[in-house]
């Protein structure tokens, strides 16, 4: 497997420069002629189907909502980050580089690291030009908040919705390019597969989802936007169509999968409630900015709170444990995600946790409110607060929050060079379902920011780069969609499809899906060791026998069968996540969102092995049920050298 | 013409008829005064230099056309909007008034219709034609009288009477019909006073809330000051000169 | 918190595509936890009826937390359900108590015809962003973001009219089938802020008689819409909206808009 990442020559700060100067260009004339397929509209999606469609190109999008405003982006809400230092507290796009490697527990690649640094600032201005409405001050300027993991206040937020305002206004700029026919859009289709014609990406297949057709389709380059795959813990803060599908199957064709084992479990969720729950809602992060974390210091209180005996704010002031300003002095509440997870998971395990069900702490309000006044948390964070006492039905301006973590992001992808090129020819990959900038670990409001810096930023660079270097324009938009390639792939989901069908045993999709998601959370969550993780392995094994020898289906393939969909989803969860275990399993050290019980320090920090494992594993897919093949991409600091990541 | 178009249509042609409507209202309260008051008005009216009348009446006419034309396309478009209904009805904030604006305005229809048979074009009581009586100059419109008075001949439309007559309790059934009308009149104004400015663009929150207020006092005070006139006639607190028989 | 277990009896309706008819169904469902929310209720009761051979109930639903827009059903009579600023996958079970009957309708508007069950085609929105729902602008190309100061006023307004999530409770609560909530939000949002300015007069003119091709009803000031919208949309937008559609269209007579 070719894993040459092209990084450019030149000192960091000149990279991105160097490479945008050497990149070949598709003359004004020429691009209409070379076609694009975009498979998903989420920030990185729409972003890279409206740029490259505004330049010419000849675009075809895909998401399996019934509208690209509706990806999963939209549900961001924290904010997003740039290197403005509007607030002159000392940020600089350094610094913004130097917090993003160090954060995510030096497993990223600079290069790509610092051009995401660099970019940041681009994407504020291009955001605010679209009409973004971002929260402002008084004197008509930008307000700015600060965010974990980060000791400046570098921020872009508009309200609790920025994702949401964001992608509308990519989706505007998406929405001109369809209008002018630039880029032609696919709602509720799916994408099923990759085609590739002599080892070179050349099109996808597809399912109607309303009416079942499948269909075949041909462009010169393919760009995956398809997001993360937290849902295979079932229980996430995902969508709950988010699905590794996409990127699953580009796997099964090639793609290395890198670092699949590198997933963030977000620390301010509301716990689960009971078994009928679909999914975690999660609290913004910016909570944490007033809010204080802490669990009793007694098990016996705590019981009695779980019990409803006694009230949260009836324990007395010493009888409080604010656990992350103990361990975590100069960070504090603002802890990073992947440690303040952990720290509320020992909390729990140790028996003080809170919540119903004992997993959960609590995030109170009541210091801010006396310091501020109500009137000011409410303008601050009054949604959330509605959001929560909605699913709650409890009033946290009166009682403090439960939260407690859950997965949430996944920074492990498909590998992707500097030209966030798989290492598939043809087969780029943006935004989450990537695994190139956040390392082991993302910093709060850097997806967002990822996204659209893929999406408006680099695909324009790359792709033209791909198809000025490699497709004579002479052979562009000259793809057969008769050639064996084609049927080949199309026979496969085909196959797949009436092979689920024809089953019919007495298993739901759901019900399967619901215990991989307790196996994965249990033995390959927060924290893993390495029985676990072979008990999992075979676990889901034994699952995946279950479902491709038990699963029950209502209907057929020809008309729109919700089942239908998730039972292929579910289908490549199971096998995905026996390859994330393996990842896990492999690296045994601790780094970032991966906590190897058998690599922490004496008082229980993540323990980092730099000498074997300052790399990314990258996987090759050997067939399903077969030990996948793994590869190293090794990596190299020349900047920001490695240390203890410490918060203390 | 675009959704918003007939919405412009409909909020000028209604201001245009609140317009009137309230004139018209205050006009006629003069029936509670001295005969000469009401009879010399109308003769003032009915003798405006310059066809000054038509020119009132064709606008009034265009209006009123204009209104219904575009209400019968928005009622037809609307209905096309929705071809299969809720099984499940509720409703929310919107009043009652404004969902049944389409009803209230046939009803309207019907009303002015009659109401110009009745009054203007006299032929539901064509004796009404010969109602005529002598001024006695206390109205105050003095220089009618005086120019009447000049030519020798102070005798006019018994405006006054016909009215009186019209809503006796012998025709009670006019009356009844009018003050029916008035309610009606009163709900389709209680919507339509707020919600043209809303069509016209010229509200927001702060605005909204007084104009439904507005509305809602402008509407009371048209219903009441219109019903007072039927309701007296019927009570006996207002008595025609003469009698329909009395006619010369 | 204090959840219990409920039992209901759904009124459903199930029509298998656009082109075959639809009727209700009456189905019961058992033991429904009260903190569960009205889609887990879904969820469960698909179960049931997978384990006895029936198709489930297709509805449309994504992010489960009313941001994306995608969930719909018009519950009693009301889309999203009665409570106010709340999309139908936040409405939870506790608002519903022991043995009530719930119907669940799809959207009913002509521009949003029914794909099956429960889920309808919302595609009409899309069109009628594709208009000029956007500032024209090349991506890329911008200038400082802080270089184009906006008063607060302005930046929270557009706010309130950005936070629309295209859900389409508007058309169908509206007794016009109007969308004049939705599309006034989006006018309003861009007219508002200096990025949009330029293209005020085209996007209103636009933008509205792509609604109206769409097929959606006229606006009669009802209101409905305001209050079943989930993110308390105002009905100001509509307002603003007449204005900046009045007067572009005086500019377009005057030949001063192209
Ligand atoms: C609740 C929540 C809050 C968050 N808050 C923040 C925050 O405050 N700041 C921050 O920086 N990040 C945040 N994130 C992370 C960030 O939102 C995401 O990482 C980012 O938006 C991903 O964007 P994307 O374009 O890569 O994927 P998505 O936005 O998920 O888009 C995926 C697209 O792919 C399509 N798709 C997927 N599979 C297929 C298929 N098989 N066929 C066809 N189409 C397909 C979907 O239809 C969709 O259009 C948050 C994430 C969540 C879940
Ligand atoms: C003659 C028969 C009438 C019919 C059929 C009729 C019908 C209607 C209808 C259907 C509407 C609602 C349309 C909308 O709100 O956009 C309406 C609005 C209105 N009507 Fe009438 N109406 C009639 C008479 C009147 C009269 C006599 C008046 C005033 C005295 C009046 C004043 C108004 C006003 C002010 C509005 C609000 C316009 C707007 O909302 O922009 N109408 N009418
Ligand atoms: C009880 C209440 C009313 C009374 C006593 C009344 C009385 C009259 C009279 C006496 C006339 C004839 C004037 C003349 O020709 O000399 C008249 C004309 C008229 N009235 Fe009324 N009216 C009443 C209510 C209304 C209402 C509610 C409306 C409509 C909103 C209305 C609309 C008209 C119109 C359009 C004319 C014809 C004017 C013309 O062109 O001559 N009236 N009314
Ligand atoms: S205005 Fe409100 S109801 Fe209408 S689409 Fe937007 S969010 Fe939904
Ligand atoms: S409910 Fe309908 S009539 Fe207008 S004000 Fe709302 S669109
Ligand atoms: S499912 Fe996303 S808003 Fe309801």
């Amino acid at each position: 497997m070719n894993l040459d990442a092209k990084i450019p020559e030149g000192p960091v700060q000149e990279k991105w420069t160097n490479a945008k100067f050497n990149y070949k260009l598709v003359n004004p004339a020429n691009k209409r002629k070379y076609s694009v397929i975009v498979v998903g509209s989420g920030l990185a999606g729409a972003g890279a189907a409206a740029t490259l469609g505004e330049l010419g190109y000849n675009v075809k999008c895909f998401c399996y909502q019934d509208s690209p405003r509706r990806a999963h982006s939209i549900a961001a809400q924290g904010g997003i980050n740039a290197a403005k230092n509007y607030q002159n507290d000392g940020d600089s796009i350094y610094r913004l580089f130097y917090d993003t490697v160090k954060g995510g527990d030096f497993r990223s690649r600079e290069a790509n690291v610092y051009r995401l640094a660099e970019v940041s600032n681009d994407i504020i201005d291009q955001c605010v030009a679209q009409g973004v409405p971002f929260a402002r001050e008084y004197g008509g300027m930008l307000a700015n908040r600060s965010f974990g993991g980060a000791q400046v206040s570098r921020t872009f937020y508009a309200r609790g919705q920025t994702g949401q305002q964001l992608l509308l206004g990519a989706y505007h700029s998406l929405s001109r390019q369809i209008g002018l026919g630039q880029v032609k859009m696919y709602n509720r289709h799916e994408m099923l597969d990759v085609v590739l014609i002599d080892g070179v990406a050349k099109g996808i297949i597809t399912r109607n989802m309303v009416n079942g057709k499948i269909d075949r389709w041909a462009a010169d380059a393919v760009v995956l936007c398809t997001g993360g795959y937290s849902t295979v813990f079932f229980l996430s803060t995902n969508a709950a169509g988010c699905n590794v599908t996409a990127a699953w199957r580009a796997h099964r064709r090639g793609a290395g999968f890198a670092n699949p084992c590198y997933t963030q479990i977000h620390p301010t969720c509301i716990p689960q409630e009971g078994e009928h729950q679909s999914k975690l809602t999660l609290m913004s992060e910016s909570l944490r900015n007033d809010g204080r974390v802490w669990v009793p210091k007694e098990r016996e209180t705590a019981a009695k709170i779980r019990t409803g005996e006694m009230l949260p704010s009836e324990v007395a002031e010493e009888d409080r444990d604010y656990y992350l300003e103990r361990k975590y002095p100069s960070f504090g509440n603002l802890a990073p995600r992947d440690i303040s997870s952990r720290a509320a998971k020992e909390a729990c395990d140790d028996g003080r946790g809170v919540a119903t069900s004992g997993f959960g702490v609590f995030l109170d309000f009541a210091d801010a409110i006396n310091r501020l006044g109500r009137d000011v948390i409410a303008e601050r964070y009054g949604n959330l607060f509605d959001m929560y006492e909605n699913i709650m039905d409890v009033n946290a301006y009166e009682q403090p929050m439960q939260i407690y973590p859950a997965p949430h992001y996944t920074m492990g992808g498909l590998w992707v060079d500097y030209n966030l090129q798989t290492n598939i020819a043809g087969l780029f990959a943006m935004g989450e379902c990537n695994f190139s900038d956040h390392g082991a670990n993302r910093l709060g409001a850097s997806a967002l920011m990822q996204g659209l810096a893929d999406g408006y930023f680099v695909a324009p660079y790359v792709i033209g780069n791909y198809l000025a270097s490699e497709i004579p324009v002479g052979k562009a938009g000259k793809i057969d969609i008769n050639d064996p390639a084609f049927a080949e792939a199309e026979q496969v989901v085909k196959d797949k499809i009436e092979k689920m069908l024809s089953i019919k045993g007495n298993t739901s999709p759901r019900s399967i899906h619901i215990e991989l998601g307790k196996i994965m959370l249990d033995k390959c969550g927060m924290a893993r060791n390495e029985a676990g993780l072979k008990e999992a392995i075979e676990e889901i094994r034994k699952l995946r026998d279950k479902f491709w020898s038990d699963l029950k289906l209502p209907g057929s393939s020809d008309e729109l069968n919700i089942e239908l969909e998730r039972a292929g989803r579910v289908a490549d969860h199971l096998e995905f996540a026996e390859l994330m275990c393996y990842d896990a399993l492999d690296r045994d050290e601790s780094c970032g969102g991966h906590f190897r019980e058998e690599s922490q320090t004496d008082e229980g920090e993540a323990l980092r092995n730099d000498d074997k494992f300052s790399n990314v594993s990258v996987w090759e897919f050997k067939g399903v049920g077969e030990t996948p093949v793994k590869h190293v991409e090794s990596l190299k600091f020349e900047y920001v050298k490695p240390g203890v990541r410490s918060y203390k | 013409m675009s959704s918003l178009g007939k919405k412009y249509i409909m909020a000028l042609s209604g201001l245009v008829l609140v317009g009137f409507a309230t004139g018209h209202m205050v006009g006629n309260l003069q029936m509670f005064l001295h005969p000469d008051w009401i009879n010399e008005y109308a003769y003032k009216l009915q003798h405006l230099p310059y066809g000054l009348l038509w020119v009132v009446r064709l606008v009034m006419l265009t209006c009123v056309v204009a209104h219904i034309l575009t209400a019968v396309m928005l009622v037809l478009e609307n209905y096309k909007a929705r071809p299969d209904k809720y099984v499940a009805k509720a409703s929310l904030q919107g009043s009652f008034a404004s969902r049944t604006m389409k009803y209230s305005g046939v009803i309207l229809l019907l009303f002015i219709v009659f109401h110009i048979m009745h009054f203007t074009i006299q032929n539901i009581h064509p004796e009404f034609l010969h109602l005529e009586t002598q001024l006695e100059g206390v109205g105050t419109m003095h220089h009618v009288y005086d120019k009447l008075s000049a030519m020798g001949k102070t005798s006019v439309h018994d405006v006054y009477s016909m009215v009186a007559i019209g809503f006796s309790a012998r025709f009670w059934w006019a009356p009844v019909f009018y003050i029916i009308s008035m309610v009606v009149l009163c709900f389709h104004l209680m919507h339509g006073i707020s919600s043209m400015f809303q069509s016209l663009g010229l509200r927001n929150d702060l605005w909204r809330k007084r104009l439904d207020l507005i509305a809602l006092v402008v509407a009371v005070i048209v219903f009441i000051g219109f019903t007072s006139i039927p309701v007296a006639c019927l009570t006996g607190i207002i008595e025609p000169l003469q009698g329909l028989a009395v006619a010369h | 918190m204090s959840e219990k277990n409920i039992s209901v009896t759904i009124k459903v309706w199930r029509q298998k595509n656009s082109e075959s008819a639809g009727a209700f169904e009456t189905i019961k469902i058992e033991s429904v936890s009260t903190a569960s929310s009205f889609l887990e209720m879904l969820d469960l009761l698909n179960e049931q009826l997978i384990d006895a051979d029936k198709d489930p109930i297709a509805f449309d639903h994504d992010c489960r937390e009313g941001i994306c827009g995608m969930c719909s059903l018009v519950i009693n009579g009301i889309p999203h359900g009665k409570n106010n600023l709340q999309t139908t996958c936040q409405l939870h079970m506790r608002s519903f108590s022991d043995g009530d009957t719930i119907t669940i309708e799809p959207y009913r508007s002509k521009p949003f015809p029914v794909v099956r069950d429960l889920i309808v085609d919302r595609t009409a929105m899309d069109a009628i962003m594709q208009a000029g729902g956007f500032v024209d602008q090349r991506i890329g190309a911008a200038q400082d973001a802080n270089a184009l100061p906006i008063s607060k006023t302005i930046a929270d307004k557009a706010m309130d009219a950005a936070a629309c999530i295209g859900c389409g409770a508007c058309v169908a609560v509206c007794p016009n089938a109007s969308a004049m909530l939705f599309t006034s939000a989006k006018t309003s949002q861009l007219n508002m802020l200096p990025q949009g300015k330029p293209e005020k007069d085209r996007r209103a003119l636009r933008m509205v008689r792509t609604m109206d091709a769409q097929g959606f009803g006229n606006c009669t000031n009802i209101g409905e819409c305001e209050a079943a919208c989930p993110m308390g949309v105002s009905l100001d937008f509509i307002a603003m909206m007449n204005r900046d559609y009045a007067i572009a269209s005086v500019k377009e007579c005057l030949g001063m808009v192209k």
